[in-house]
This record gives structure tokens, sequence and C-alpha cells, in this order.
């Protein structure tokens, strides 16, 4: 009931639509709905199983334009953690006579808590390929690069073999399909720096450079990779480009609730039953995903939740009782509105959809250490608030974490993170910041435990279980 | 130096990229001098690609440094790459590297005195979910278990004894 007023709240739409939509979606799966087929990492299973189609229907029957209107229409938004509208973002694209236009795929995939990417180019890598096809037609790309970490040293030679599959099968390479229309894709490999997945410190990357962003704008829609037009998409979204032809974009429209449209990748993991990559239409609770057995299956050993990163490492930790509901007492979903609702006062964000769980037993502090100490060592260096202030608050939460800190090292901290937010050239400074905050805005007590009780602090390695004055958390509802 | 066959690999790498961008070829030809070349990058290795490429010494020297994937010294036959970022640490990556230091009696970022395994720890490497984990070589090794690391160790010594 709660979840119909929301969604009807949201959407202006009448009760009847949306419980039509929640019905006929519920469930839904557009990604991974053949990931479950043997051999579908083949090309001729995933031909049989309707692989294709969705290219071969837009050679046939569409122009580069629609299928940028199609995209539009859809209200797909960029799964790679901004949420930005790909039609939108494709349209932005500037054409100068003459000059190549490039796509580049951005798999660069390292927010701690996200491994979604991962999955869908392991196992579903023609869906990727299709994709790449498709919006490299829509965008005029003839070299489409796909940038991968480079610690996912196998994928590489999966994503090529498709690639070489696609090509014996006319779907690669010159004139592809009669149309006159030439592509090749090229898999790239980084070597260890989250900060490649930022989309210009990819392309310097790509260039063969060090990752250091670049200042926008000139944005990469007008000076990109090699100073060329370029568009830089994620995994996801380029994958999700297929069943929006396929369906057709209003009909994937009608998923979701609001401006989420369509169906999200969410990698779940941390203390939960069934950590995984779960497929979710965005019309389901953030109770529903934690606790049904359909997804996360609930928490391990009996223990309550305690607080969640909902979206990758960068967004806003929430306590149980503000995960679950919004501030003003509403069911909170796993929408890209619902999950920001209240702001970072009380909300948090979709991000890039790593779903990290913390359970009763875990350690705010050390959690937040690791994170910190995390963004200092991916810290590219260019800005003094980024690579000052990401070592400073590693080191701070190291003495509180460790026994050895201050009160008022905690208000040291919330100094230093406000004084990196926003001064910065790339959003990694804003994204180390964020997690220090919210810890701060919503777990002081543990901290302020954490230097009234050094011995206590010091003696556990592990993080604090069960410690004196067990915090209020919601208690977990079934 | 590169094997007539690598060398063609090389120029099949610098092929991808538009005429006179050959320098965008650089990170795929350090992973490929890495595995060549003994696992780390020495100073002569990296002038011999930057060599490859026609770009100076220091172009490579920036790129190599900055990336945390090449090794700048030599490290053992074995490297145990390990997680320990929020996600793994939330599922005990902490024990499993105590349990490694104590297996090896090495510490973090040191080599067993035979130069077969080397310790180090990273962060998220995208396997949150099959936590903890390492990478070893090329791949994953996931839901570790002190029980695994012994394996795991085994193994890669019945390996080193054959060869
Ligand atoms: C520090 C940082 C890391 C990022 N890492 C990734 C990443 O690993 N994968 C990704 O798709 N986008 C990442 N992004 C977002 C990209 O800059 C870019 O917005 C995205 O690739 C656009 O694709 P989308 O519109 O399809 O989401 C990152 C951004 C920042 C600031
Ligand atoms: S904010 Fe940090 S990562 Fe981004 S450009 Fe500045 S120093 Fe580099
Ligand atoms: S946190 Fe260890 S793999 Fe992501």
């Amino acid at each position: 009931m709660q979840l119909l007023q929301n969604a009807g709240q949201k959407q202006t739409q009448t009760k009847e639509q949306v419980r039509r939509i929640i019905n006929e979606y519920m469930g839904r799966k557009l990604l991974l709905d053949k990931a479950h087929i043997e051999g579908i990492r083949y090309y001729d299973t995933y031909r049989k199983n309707g692989g294709y189609e969705a290219a071969g229907k837009v050679f046939k029957t569409m122009s580069p334009d629609l299928v940028v209107e199609e995209v539009k229409k859809s209200g797909l938004r960029g799964r790679g953690g901004a949420g930005f509208p790909t039609g939108m973002k494709w349209s932005f694209l500037a054409k100068p006579e003459g000059v190549p236009r490039y796509l580049v795929c951005n798999a660069d995939e390292s927010e701690p808590g996200t491994f979604k990417d991962r999955y869908l180019m392991e196992f579903l890598p023609h869906l990727l390929i299709e994709g790449l096809l498709i919006a490299s037609y829509a965008l005029g790309s003839h070299s489409t690069y796909i940038y991968i970490r480079g610690e996912y040293a196998w994928i590489p030679d999966i994503l090529e073999e498709a690639i070489a599959e696609a090509k014996q099968n006319g779907w690669l390479g010159k004139n592809i399909q009669g149309t006159g229309f030439d592509l090749e894709i090229y898999v790239q490999r980084g070597a260890g720096a989250y900060i490649c997945g930022e989309e210009t410190a990819l392309i310097e990357s790509l260039e063969g450079k060090r990752g250091n962003p670049r200042i926008k704008p000139p944005f990469p829609a007008v000076k990109g990779l090699w100073q060329c037009p370029t568009v830089v998409n994620n995994v996801e979204t380029l994958a999700a480009v297929v069943p929006i032809i396929n369906i057709g974009g209003e009909e994937y429209a009608k998923i979701g609730i609001g401006k989420s449209t369509g169906t999200k990748l969410i990698s779940a993991c941390g203390n939960i039953k069934k950590p995984g990559v779960y497929e979710i239409d965005m019309t389901i609770s953030v109770e529903e995903f934690i606790y049904s057995d359909e997804y996360c299956g609930g928490i391990p050993k009996g223990k309550r939740l305690k607080a969640c990163i909902p979206g990758g490492s960068s967004v806003p930790i929430l306590p149980a009782n503000l995960l679950l509901k919004t501030a003003k007492g509403e069911t909170r979903m796993m929408t890209y509105e619902s999950l920001n609702d209240g702001g970072f006062a009380t909300g948090s964000m979709m991000g890039s959809g790593g779903f990290v769980v913390l359970d009763e037993d875990q350690c705010v502090v050390r959690n937040t250490y690791t994170l910190a100490r995390f963004y200092h060592h991916e810290s590219c260096g260019q800005c003094s608030p980024c690579r000052e202030g990401t070592g400073w608050m590693k080191r701070v939460l190291h003495n509180i974490e460790y026994g050895k800190g201050k009160m008022s090292d905690i208000d040291l901290l919330w100094d230093i993170q406000r004084k990196i937010e926003g001064n910065t050239i790339c959003p990694l400074g804003d994204a180390a910041a964020w997690p220090v905050a919210a810890a701060i805005r919503h777990f002081r007590d543990e901290f302020e435990w954490h230097v009234k009780n050094p011995n206590a602090a010091q003696q556990r390695n592990f993080g604090i279980a069960h410690y004196a004055d067990p915090l209020p958390v919601a208690a977990a509802a079934v | 130096m590169f094997s007539e066959e690598k060398l063609n690999k090389v120029k099949e790498i610098i092929a991808r990229y538009p005429e006179g961008k050959q320098k965008s070829a650089l990170i795929p030809l350090l992973h490929l001098a890495q595995e060549e070349f003994g696992g780390w990058l020495s100073p002569e290795t990296m002038d011999y690609v930057g060599s490859l490429l026609q770009i100076t010494p220091i172009e490579v020297y920036e790129v190599a440094t900055f990336y945390s994937m090449f090794n700048l010294k030599p490290v053992g036959k074995y490297l145990f790459e390990v997680c320990q970022t929020g996600p793994c640490m939330l599922n005990g990556s902490d024990q499993i590297i105590d349990y490694i230091k104590q297996k090896l009696k090495i510490g973090v970022g040191e080599t067993t005195p035979d130069g077969l395994f080397t310790l180090k720890t990273v962060e998220c490497l995208g396997a949150c979910g099959y936590a903890p984990m390492m990478q070893l070589g090329k791949h994953f090794r996931e839901h570790l278990t002190p029980e695994k690391v012994d394996a795991i160790i085994a193994e890669c010594r019945s390996k080193a004894n054959a060869n």
C-alpha cells in the first residue's frame, strides 16, 4: 500500500495505472533475462535467443538520429554513477565536418561495492557488443574502445573472442550488414587506478598518459579522445540500449517509477545471505531488496541491520531507520529519487548500484577508515584539497580507530571534508568527503565511543562488536 | 627484447589507434613487458618500451609510476594481492591478511626468502560480493578461508617444484 502511495505521488498517475505497471512489470528482467542459458557467452547461442535482432532492426529501419530519439524516449539514465540522461548526452555530441567521433565504453568499474559490469562482460559479452554496435551507429563512431580495469585481466579474452565472433558473422568490420557502416571495437586494459573511471581521466589514460582528470569545459562531447568529440558511457548503460530498441523506448519508460525508468543492476555485498548481482525494475522497496529471498535474502546469523551504503562507497551511509524509511516516514524505494529523498541530510544516492550492507557487529569507524584509505590511495594528486585532505582524513580516522583520537578530531574531520567538497577538479574529492561526512552525521556517538574508550578500541583489531551502549537500530522487519 | 611473436602483437596493438597516436599503446605494452620480463618493470625495460613507441623515457616513467599494477621492484614468483577495502573488510579480509602473514612469515610488501611469494594489500578489485578475495596472476581467488589459503600456497609450491 505504502508502495502504491509513494509511486502515485511521484508520478501523478492514478493508483490503477501504478498498480498495472507494478503487476505487469514486477520482477521484469531485460538485461539478465538470458544469463542462465548455457553457452549464452557464445555467438550462436546468443543469436538463437534473439541476439543481434535489435541491431538488425536498427540497420533495417532506423536512422542514427532515430536511435538517439528512441533512447531519449526511454528515459535511460547513465548507470555509471551520475545518472545523467543518456539520450540527452548523445544529442550533445558535436559533429564538426571531417573530424572523427568516438564512443568509449567505461568498464573501469572500481567503486568499492560495485561489480555489476564485470558480471555483464563475463556472462553476456555479446549483449555489450550489440549495445556498442547500436550506440556507435547512432553516434557515428567507427573506432570504439572498451576501457576495462586492468585487474579484470581475464575478461579482455572473453570480449575479444566475442568481438571476433561478431566480426565473422558480419556484425563488425567493414560495410556491416550491407549498410556501408564500418566499425571496429578494441579492448584497452587499464592498470590499476580508480580515477581512470572518471571520464576525462579515462580519456587521458587511453591516450597513454597518467590518469589526471581534465578541467571541464571543454567537455568530452566537444573535445575528448585525441581532442575529438567523444561520448563515454558505462557498460550497463550501453547494454541497456539493446532491450530499449527491442521493446521500444516508450515501453521501456513504463517500467519503474517517475524518472527512474527501466531496470537497474545492483551488486549487493557486505553482510547479507546472498551477495551477488541482481536486476531490479525500479519499483521495489529497499526493505524488500534486503529481506526478500529473491534478492539479498536478509542478514546472516539472525543479526540485525545496522547501516547500508546503497550506491557504492562514494554515497552517504545511512543508518537502518533512515534506510528503510525516509525522514518523512515514507517507504524508501530502490529508485534514483527515493534513495536521494532528504538530500544528504537524511538520504543517499543510487550511485553505481553498489549496495553494501553492515550488520550490527560492524564498526562504522573502521569501515569509514578503509574508505578514506581507499580515496587517499586513489587520489591522482593534482588538487591540493584532495591530495592533502584525503591523506589527512585517513590519518585522523586511523588514530580514532586505533584508540589514539581526541574529541576535537571529530570536528577536525568534519572541517577537512567540508573544505574538500566542491573545491577540486573532479568529483573524486567530493566522493572522498561524502562518506566521512555521512558517517559523522549519523554515527557521531560511535566516533565518540572510540575516543572515550581508547583501550577497548585499541584491543580490538577487527571492529567494535557490541560495544558498551548498542546504537538504536531499527528492528529488522521481515 | 620482445620475441618476433610479441613484436607482431606490438604492431597489432599500435594499429588500433589513428596515425601518430601510438602513445596510446603505452599501457598495453607495459603490461606485455611486465609479463614477458619477470613480473616487473626495470628501467631498461621501460626504456625499451619507450623506444618501441618513439617516446621519451620520462613519458614512460611517469605512466609506470602512476598505475598500481606496474611493479617497479622485483616481486616473488607468486604475488598475493589481497583486497582490504570496506566490503572485503566486512567479510573478514583483515583476518585473511593476518593468516597469510603468519603462514608465509612475511609482512605486507615483503617477499619470502625463497623468492616464491610476495604479499601485497590492494584496494577494491570488483569482487566485493565474493569476499574475502585476492588476485593471483590473471585470476581472482574468491571466498577465501584459511583452508583455501593453505590450498593456494600448496598449489603454488607444487607448481614451482614442477618447473
Ligand atoms: C572518481 C570517479 C570514478 C568513476 N568511476 C566510474 C567507473 O568505474 N565506471 C563508470 O561507468 N563510471 C565511472 N565514473 C563516472 C564517469 O565519469 C562517467 O560519468 C560515466 O562513465 C558516464 O557514463 P554513463 O552516463 O553511462 O553513466 C566515475 C566518476 C568519478 C568522478
Ligand atoms: S579531485 Fe583528486 S582525483 Fe580529482 S583531479 Fe583533483 S586530485 Fe585528482
Ligand atoms: S572491497 Fe574487496 S573486492 Fe571490492
